[in-house]
């Protein structure tokens, strides 16, 4: 268990959050054949959840 | 497109400074400077997750699903984000009990059980050879492309010996060399993870390369692959979830499959549990872990879509979009480029083959083969022989072994399936690991047989529902058995079990055996009672945070065993020299003499078992110590007595801990308290006492001028006829003092205002000089009748002070003042002089006055006192101006303090912090 007991509740609810993000009908929102700046909207959403996901885990861990 | 020459000798150069990387890796670690002591080395050395699968495989079911290869990389980075948790949990638990592989883990969980260790190791082994085939097929089939050039069909592995099998005995030499080099497994594999890191650079690199030359130099930027994707309805139907290409519900099974993977794959269990040297590095690893797949996972679609726009629609491909990452790059013509991208694949492949074959041998030797030859006594531990070299040898023969079912496998199968189709059944295997492992750390009451039915269910369930049909015509099954189901009964179709479609087999197939997993290891551990060991291997597990890191606190265990018979019980297996030097220390530590001491202890009897898991496995070191003692069995009203009574310690003394911080707290607040109140009733008496001595000093001295007043007021009542100049003489004394007795008042509400705090500060930035000039100006008249030369000498450029400008402005005028008064009657000098000191303003009034004795000094800041004079008659003044100004000045932050030697004047000097200074600190 991360050593306080507030940032283990935090990383918790994270993954939470990172499976809802990540599954239907959160994908579904996205689910179109659109490009955004050449890029289709769904691509950006994945991986911007992704990107965000892992920015989130390492400023709850480092900071 | 390029001789095969070429190709090879470039792939032994590789695989040349791959040997050095771990020779050189393992050397540092024999000098005491290991390389496994960073985080990034750690997080990196994960990234043996990706293989050919990652490298050629994910283009691939791009090119057929779409987004469909991202949840192989989301479940990691969402089971990163918990691994605190989950895997610190895994990691403390492997130390403490010297597991030495997930079978091991297993088996030591539910009761050291040699059985459940072995079937764990068989569901490994028979579930990770189609993984490992998957690799030498990538390998292969990449060295034929890049031979042969675009446009040759593929012939598959025709000749013999063919690539795939050198390059599996290339990577065996090296799992060889480098996993089986320590016989105690527990020890780090330094020179393994320096090279498995290395390879993911590797990878990664090559891999980004050629993304980028791609999607940028080829066709001028992702967008414009996106764009051109879009107008064909062929690769449009890739951007998004539909019912051609990719389904939610696959999606979320996938990612689910790939969170389980994650952790119970054997080399991922290998590399971030056994090769973990120390638990904060897990912490770092849960961001850089998933960061590196986010990289590497950036180009696949813009890959596999460029692929498809090329090479025309996968179905009739001329090119496997296995392939099309290399291909790509020999299509633009850049060998160069093709071969690193070659060389990127062997490195994806190789290391995972390497670190899988050595956990997988490390799982054979300690949890299939050694309790096999201890339970059926072909190797017996009371023989006086050194198994030593046997152990290491069973591992060798295990790594070749495996290997070799891998090849076999490729051929047999004869690479049709794609690499990710291959690869997820070996996916859907170890995830049967998932209920006995999570169970076995958060449930104490999952018992060993539960743990062997869910395992064995789920495994029958995976069989046939993945396994069986993937096999095709070479397992002996027949097409009709797959599309009707056995004997035609449709019902028990392998792809769709129960009449349960819609779904992908490996979607499918995971929901049917992990459902039959969890409820048969639930039902049978909530129907039979556990055994005494488990009870407490169960304890030891779930609740490992709860014992010290150094573990065996728990002890279940009684009987007599003789020290020399453990003694030479280690000898064989580890070596005269080790078990000498273990021992030495075991003996330092608890301060015995093993050499007199006859018959052991439990816990030497559990640190014999405890070394000798270490080499052989859990399970395997419980034989073969209990084969050389006598084991009292413990029944289980005495192992939950026993239980009890640690839990019942363990609770108390954290009743005790959590009392003793309490009283702790209390009695720091009552001392607090205490405190509080005493120096509150300190300066209450002090307060009483100074009113006391203040009002009879003020009435004292109030009374002086209003008898004066009153007497002369009298005399003139009564003498109406006195002559005018008397009388003007006497009025004149009558209004000076009043004018005392007011300036008194003034300076007495003064004093009190400052001392009960009542005065409101305007604090701010003050620049002294106009106060000094004001202040002689305002004093100039006040003792005209002297002659008295006032100058000042201020340094230029004095910064402002923080201060309250009528405060200060009071301050100076008393001092001034008082240095008029005193200063000499012929020749008066007042000098005021200021200057920077440290960080404060320092101002001085000095005069030339008689100065003021020593004991004069002390006194002259109490109120009402004021020295004597020298001509003996009392000063005019009404002795608070001193006492005033001084408590002004401590209120500003400053000092003020006299220098006088009698005789000579004296110096009045003050401080006061500057304004910059002050704004900072508040």
């Amino acid at each position: 268990m991360p050593r306080d007991k507030g940032r283990g509740q935090q990383l918790l609810a994270l993954f939470c959050l990172g499976v809802v993000l990540l599954s239907y009908p959160m994908l579904a929102i996205f689910n179109h054949s659109l490009l955004e700046a050449g890029i289709p909207l769904l691509v950006i959403y994945l991986f911007g959840v992704w990107a965000a996901l892992i920015g989130a885990t390492a400023w709850l861990i480092e900071r | 497109m390029l001789p095969g020459s070429t190709i090879v000798l470039v792939s032994l150069f590789y695989v040349g400074v791959l040997f050095a990387i771990a020779y050189w890796g393992d050397q540092r670690a024999d000098r005491g400077r290991s390389l496994l002591k960073n985080p990034w080395i750690y997080a990196l050395s994960l990234g043996v997750y990706c293989t050919a699968w990652t490298y050629y495989g994910s283009v691939g079911r791009a090119a057929a699903t779409g987004l469909g290869f991202l949840p192989v990389y989301l479940g990691p980075t969402l089971m990163a984000i918990l691994w605190g948790f989950v895997l610190r949990k895994m990691v403390r638990i492997s130390k403490i009990n010297r597991i030495t592989t997930i079978a091991d883990f297993v088996a030591s969980r539910y009761g050291k059980s040699t059985l459940l260790g072995a079937l764990v190791t068989v569901i490994a082994v028979v579930g990770v050879a189609p993984y490992i085939s998957l690799q030498l097929d990538a390998v292969s089939t990449s060295f034929t492309l890049l031979q042969d050039g675009l446009g040759t069909p593929n012939q598959g592995l025709a000749d013999f010996p063919d690539t795939a099998l050198l390059i599996s005995l290339a990577m065996a030499a090296f799992a060889v060399l480098f996993g089986t080099r320590h016989l105690d497994v527990t020890e780090h594999h330094e020179g393994l993870v320096a090279a498995i890191a290395f390879e993911s650079i590797v990878k990664l690199a090559a891999f980004l390369a050629a993304g980028i030359f791609i999607s940028f130099v080829v066709f001028g930027g992702p967008n414009q692959i996106f764009t051109l994707a879009l107008q064909s309805p062929d690769t449009a139907r890739l951007l998004t979830f539909n019912e051609n290409t990719l389904q939610y519900t696959d999606w979320f099974w996938l990612t689910v499959l790939s969170m389980l993977a994650i952790l119970f794959l054997p080399r991922q269990f290998q590399m971030a549990v056994l090769e973990n040297t120390d638990e904060r590095h897990i912490a770092r690893a849960s961001w850089l872990f998933p960061l590196y797949l986010l990289v590497i996972n950036l180009f696949v679609l813009p890959i596999a879509l460029g692929g498809i726009l090329t090479f025309g629609v996968p179905g009739a491909p001329s090119v496997e979009p296995d392939m099309y990452v290399l291909a790509l790059t020999m299509a633009a013509q850049q060998p160069a480029l093709a071969l690193l991208v070659f060389v990127g694949g062997i490195s994806a492949a190789t290391s995972m083959v390497i670190v899988e074959t050595v956990a997988l041998s490390t799982m054979v030797s300690n949890d299939l083969v050694m309790p096999l030859l201890l339970r059926t006594r072909l190797l017996r531990p009371d023989e006086s022989r050194d198994y030593s070299g046997l152990l290491l040898l069973i591992r060798r023969v295990a790594i070749v072994a495996i290997l070799l079912l891998g090849y076999l496998y490729v051929r047999s199968t004869g690479a049709t399936a794609s690499l990710v189709s291959v690869g997820l059944i070996s996916f859907a295997a170890v995830a049967q690991f998932a209920p006995a492992v999570f169970g076995g750390i958060y449930w104490k009451g999952g018992t060993r047989l539960g743990a062997l039915g869910g395992l064995l269910a789920g495994f029958l369930v995976w069989g046939y529902t993945l396994s069986l049909p993937s096999l095709g015509a070479i397992g002996g099954v027949s097409q009709g058995f797959v599309a009707d189901g056995p004997w035609g009964i449709g019902f028990l179709r392998p792809n769709s079990l129960f009449g349960v479609t819609g779904l992908d087999p490996v979607t499918h197939s995971l929901l049917w055996s992990l459902l039959a997993n969890v409820m048969a290891y639930i039902g049978i551990s909530l129907a039979v009672q556990p055994s005494v060991l488990e009870h407490g291997q169960a304890t030891r597990f779930v609740d490992v945070f709860h014992y010290s890191p150094a573990g065996d606190s728990l002890l279940f265990w009684r009987g007599t065993a003789s020290v020399s018979a453990l003694r030479s019980l280690l000898e064989r297996f580890l070596g005269e020299r080790r078990t000498q030097e273990s021992l030495a220390l075991y003996a330092r530590r608890r301060g015995l003499d093993l050499e007199v001491m006859k018959e052991a202890d439990a816990e030497l009897v559990q640190y014999c078992e405890s070394l000798l898991a270490g080499v052989m496995g859990t399970a395997s070191a419980h034989v073969a110590v209990a084969s050389v003692v006598q084991e009292e069995r413990l029944n289980m009203d005495e192992v939950l007595r026993l239980l009890e009574e640690t839990s019942q310690v363990l609770a108390y003394s954290r009743q005790l801990e959590q009392r003793t911080s309490q009283l702790e707290q209390k009695s720091l607040a009552l001392e607090a308290a205490t405190a509080e109140l005493r120096t509150a009733n300190q300066r209450l008496q002090e307060l009483d006492r100074l009113k006391d001595d203040f009002i009879s000093t003020v009435t004292h001295e109030l009374r002086t001028p209003l008898t004066s007043i009153r007497a002369f007021a009298e005399i003139l009542y009564d003498n109406p006829d006195l002559e005018s100049d008397r009388r003007t003489a006497f009025l004149e004394i009558v209004l000076k003092e009043s004018e005392r007795l007011t300036r008194l008042i003034n300076q007495v509400l003064a004093l009190a205002k400052l001392e009960s705090g009542a005065v409101e500060w305007q604090l701010g930035a003050l620049t002294i000089e106009p106060l000094v000039e004001e202040a002689i100006t305002a004093t100039a008249g006040l003792h005209g009748e002297k002659q008295v030369l006032v100058t000042k000498e201020l340094s230029p450029d004095l910064p402002p002070v923080w201060a309250d400008h009528d405060q200060v402005m009071q301050v100076l005028v008393n001092l001034l003042s008082n240095a008029r008064k005193f200063c000499a009657a012929q020749g008066g000098r007042v000098v005021v002089h200021g200057r920077l000191e440290g960080s404060s303003l320092l101002v001085t009034v000095s005069d030339n006055g008689p100065g003021i004795s020593r004991a004069d000094q002390e006194i002259i800041f109490d109120k009402f006192r004021q020295a004597a004079h020298s001509t003996g008659s009392r000063p005019q003044g009404t002795g608070l101006g001193l006492p005033i100004s001084a408590e002004i000045i401590a209120h500003l932050g400053g000092q003020l303090w006299v220098e006088s030697q009698p005789g000579q004047g004296a110096t009045f000097a003050f401080t006061l912090p500057l304004a910059e200074v002050d704004t900072a600190t508040v």
